[in-house]
């Protein structure tokens, strides 16, 4: 089935799904980018490509109270901090943020189960919303991403000819469509067969349309022992830009803080690019940027690949190739393994 | 510019006067450009790159380069050389190990400025006079440079190289009317109340990535209390609404005096936080209560932070009040 509402009347369907879930989607901001907000009355879909923070966040916040810890004599009261979730929405996620939560999926519902990442996974509707205007950084058809015609999340959406057109995917698609009352109406399937005829035709010229990744798995040791890292990784500032940008970074760290009132503990994004990443009693075991860079590289191209079917833990959402201070990024460390380098402005200007 | 900047990176190279060449590199799309170092003519000729994204400030990977043997060219735009003098101020940087080549630059372009406009999918930029003629895969778009220049070359304090060995192209002059503190006296007249609004959201879009204090040439120690466990301050990320204020006021004051105003933490903030105002407000405040002073202006001057004398030194804190009542 495929419904559809005009983009004008936006507001009346997000107020539908408001009634009984908090709404969550890309709106724009005054510096010209986008960031997921809460719905409320007269908030906009934003036509960005993509937020600057990925929707991993949803799942994974960057930082998260686990217990609270206070002495009194003898006692110490130990109060647990996490939450259940409640349902919600988000609304207008890419297809490549939603794969993301796949490859996230394997990683913290395996045993022993995240249970804070669980209770929101299982609270959440995603409406996955077709690209109408892919950009030079985009390479998710590397990694089998179709954002022509998204095939992961609940609902999948087009925005074409002034309509925004709303395919259920999955059950809890058609409850959430369903939820919606009357300010859908039925449509047949020409508009959006068009409109992904029309990204196809631009997802073909992409500049990064003929990456593909390198099936590693059997040269782990090869590429570790690559004198390539060295140059890649020479000027990177080790900040944790790409990692915290990035839909399927996802080491974290336990902390404690002390307020002063007793110890809260909470966990936060960490960063392999971090010089105390993994620090231990006995030191670090990446002593140089060079480890740490390719600490990154190796898990999303290699390690990943190995302990999950060959799947790669990169989406090709292209945060990391706008962001990076330095203009490194995945698909210049992906060319220059596989011996291919930019070409230089060489005679230009 | 480019090509003169090739050959004579390759003449200094061949009568050995350096032995490897510090700049930037080419990138996929012309505007994603990567410092590195390069060691021979080839190199130089397949990937230098000298161009209106060259936008990276090259001195603070002076500080290790320089703590290598031999000699290292080092191409710095007038906004370097400050940061350059300070760190050899510092002594973080071994002056007779770099060879440096003043490049003149008018203003670096800003991508992110050119995303706002909703030019997407670009694919190539040319600059001809003065226009960017930005090729995309939805079209071509032609900007004026001085709309989508990075804000700091907008507000820029100086086209003059304050030290150099030879220079390629102009030198030019201290600006005077920069109105670089336009927006600092707009924030000194707001109220507390709404300047703690403005502050509060900026810095809430904070994600604590460090890129702002890894870019930054006058960030240089070698553990910083915010990564050492051992200080107490220790954080990965902000807990709350306060601490990430911590992070960048306390970064603010480690600076202070120190902060050429080089504009790279604004640079590369993913979130666009205009990070910058913070020093320049230290900034504007040395100037106004020890008198004019540009760090990094001469190398080894005494920054008003150092250069106590009983006397002669007001006490900030009685001397006025900030802010609008």
């Amino acid at each position: 089935m495929l419904y559809r509402i005009s983009c004008t009347e936006m507001d009346a369907l997000f107020a539908a799904l408001s009634e009984t879930k908090t709404v969550y989607l890309p709106a724009d901001r005054e510096d010209g980018q986008a960031s997921f907000v809460k719905w409320t009355e007269g908030t906009a879909l934003s036509n960005r490509l993509n937020t600057v923070r990925s929707a991993k966040d949803f799942f994974f916040p960057q930082i998260q109270p686990l217990a609270r810890f206070r002495r009194e004599g003898q006692k110490i009261e130990i109060t647990d901090l996490r939450e259940e979730s409640e349902d919600f929405v988000i609304f207008g996620a890419r297809a490549c943020d939603v794969r993301s939560f796949e490859i996230l999926d394997r990683v913290f519902l395996a045993d022993p189960v995240d249970t804070s990442y669980q209770t929101r996974r299982e609270h959440a509707a995603i409406v996955t919303m077709a690209c109408a205007r892919p950009e030079e950084t985009c390479f998710c058809t590397a990694f089998d991403i179709d954002p022509a015609k998204p095939a992961d999340g609940d609902v999948r959406a087009y925005i074409a000819d002034g309509y925004c057109y709303l395919e259920p995917l999955t059950e809890k698609g058609e409850t959430l469509l369903a939820g919606a009352g009357e300010c859908l109406e039925e449509s047949d399937g020409a508009a959006v067969e068009a409109e992904a005829g029309r990204i196809r035709a631009i997802l073909e010229k992409l500049p990064l349309a003929s990456l593909k990744p390198a099936d590693n798995r059997e040269k782990e040791l090869d590429v570790f022992n690559s004198p390539k890292w060295e140059e890649m990784a020479s000027h990177c500032l080790g900040c944790g830009a790409c990692t915290f940008v990035c839909p399927t970074c996802q080491c974290f760290d336990i902390n404690d803080f002390d307020s002063g009132h007793g110890i809260e503990r909470y966990r936060c994004w960490d960063s392999c690019m971090y010089h105390d990443f993994t620090l231990m009693a006995s030191g670090t075991p990446r002593l140089t940027q060079k480890e740490r860079f390719r600490q990154r590289f190796m898990h999303k191209l290699v390690y990943y690949p190995i302990r999950y079917d060959g799947v790669f833990s990169c989406v090709g959402c292209g945060r990391c190739l706008r962001k990076c201070p330095i203009n490194m990024n995945i698909v210049k460390v992906m060319k220059e393994l596989t011996g291919v380098r930019p070409a230089g402005a060489g005679e230009e200007a | 510019m480019q090509r003169e900047l090739i050959n004579r990176a390759r003449e200094l190279l061949a009568d050995g006067t350096v032995d490897r060449v510090l700049g930037w590199q080419a990138g996929q799309f012309a505007y994603d450009i990567t410092p590195a170092v390069f060691t021979d003519a080839g190199e130089l000729e397949a990937h230098f790159v000298y161009n209106e994204f060259c936008a990276d400030n090259l001195s603070k990977y002076l500080i290790k380069e320089s703590e290598k043997e031999g000699k290292v060219l080092a191409f710095l735009k007038p906004c370097d050389t400050y940061s350059f003098n300070q760190l050899v101020t510092e002594h973080r940087i071994r002056r007779e190990h770099v060879y440096v080549i003043g490049v003149e630059s008018y203003g670096k372009a800003d991508v992110e400025k050119l995303r706002a406009r909703g030019i997407s999918g670009i694919t190539g930029v040319e600059t001809v006079s003065g226009m960017l003629k930005v090729h995309t895969m939805y079209g071509d778009e032609s900007v004026p440079l001085n709309e989508v220049m990075l804000d700091r070359c907008l507000t820029c304090k100086s086209k003059k190289h304050v030290v150099y060995d030879e220079l390629i192209g102009e030198d030019g002059d201290v600006v005077a009317d920069s109105g670089r503190f336009d927006m600092v006296e707009k924030l000194e007249r707001m109220t507390a109340k709404e300047r703690f609004s403005f502050w509060q959201g900026e810095l809430s879009r904070c994600i604590r990535c460090n890129a702002c204090r890894n870019v930054c040439p006058a960030c240089t120690c070698e553990n910083c209390v915010f990564d050492n466990p051992g200080s107490g301050l220790q954080n990965r990320a902000a807990r709350d609404n306060f601490e990430e204020k911590l992070f960048h006021i306390i970064r603010a004051y480690h600076v202070a005096g120190r902060c050429t105003d080089c504009g790279e933490c604004s640079r590369v903030c993913p979130e666009h936080i205009p990070l910058h105002l913070l020093n320049r407000k230290f900034i504007k405040d040395f100037n106004e209560l020890y008198g004019p002073f540009q760090a990094g202006e001469v190398s080894g001057q005494m920054s008003p932070m150092c250069a106590y004398t009983e006397t002669a030194d007001p006490e900030a804190s009685v001397v006025r009040k900030g802010g609008a009542e």
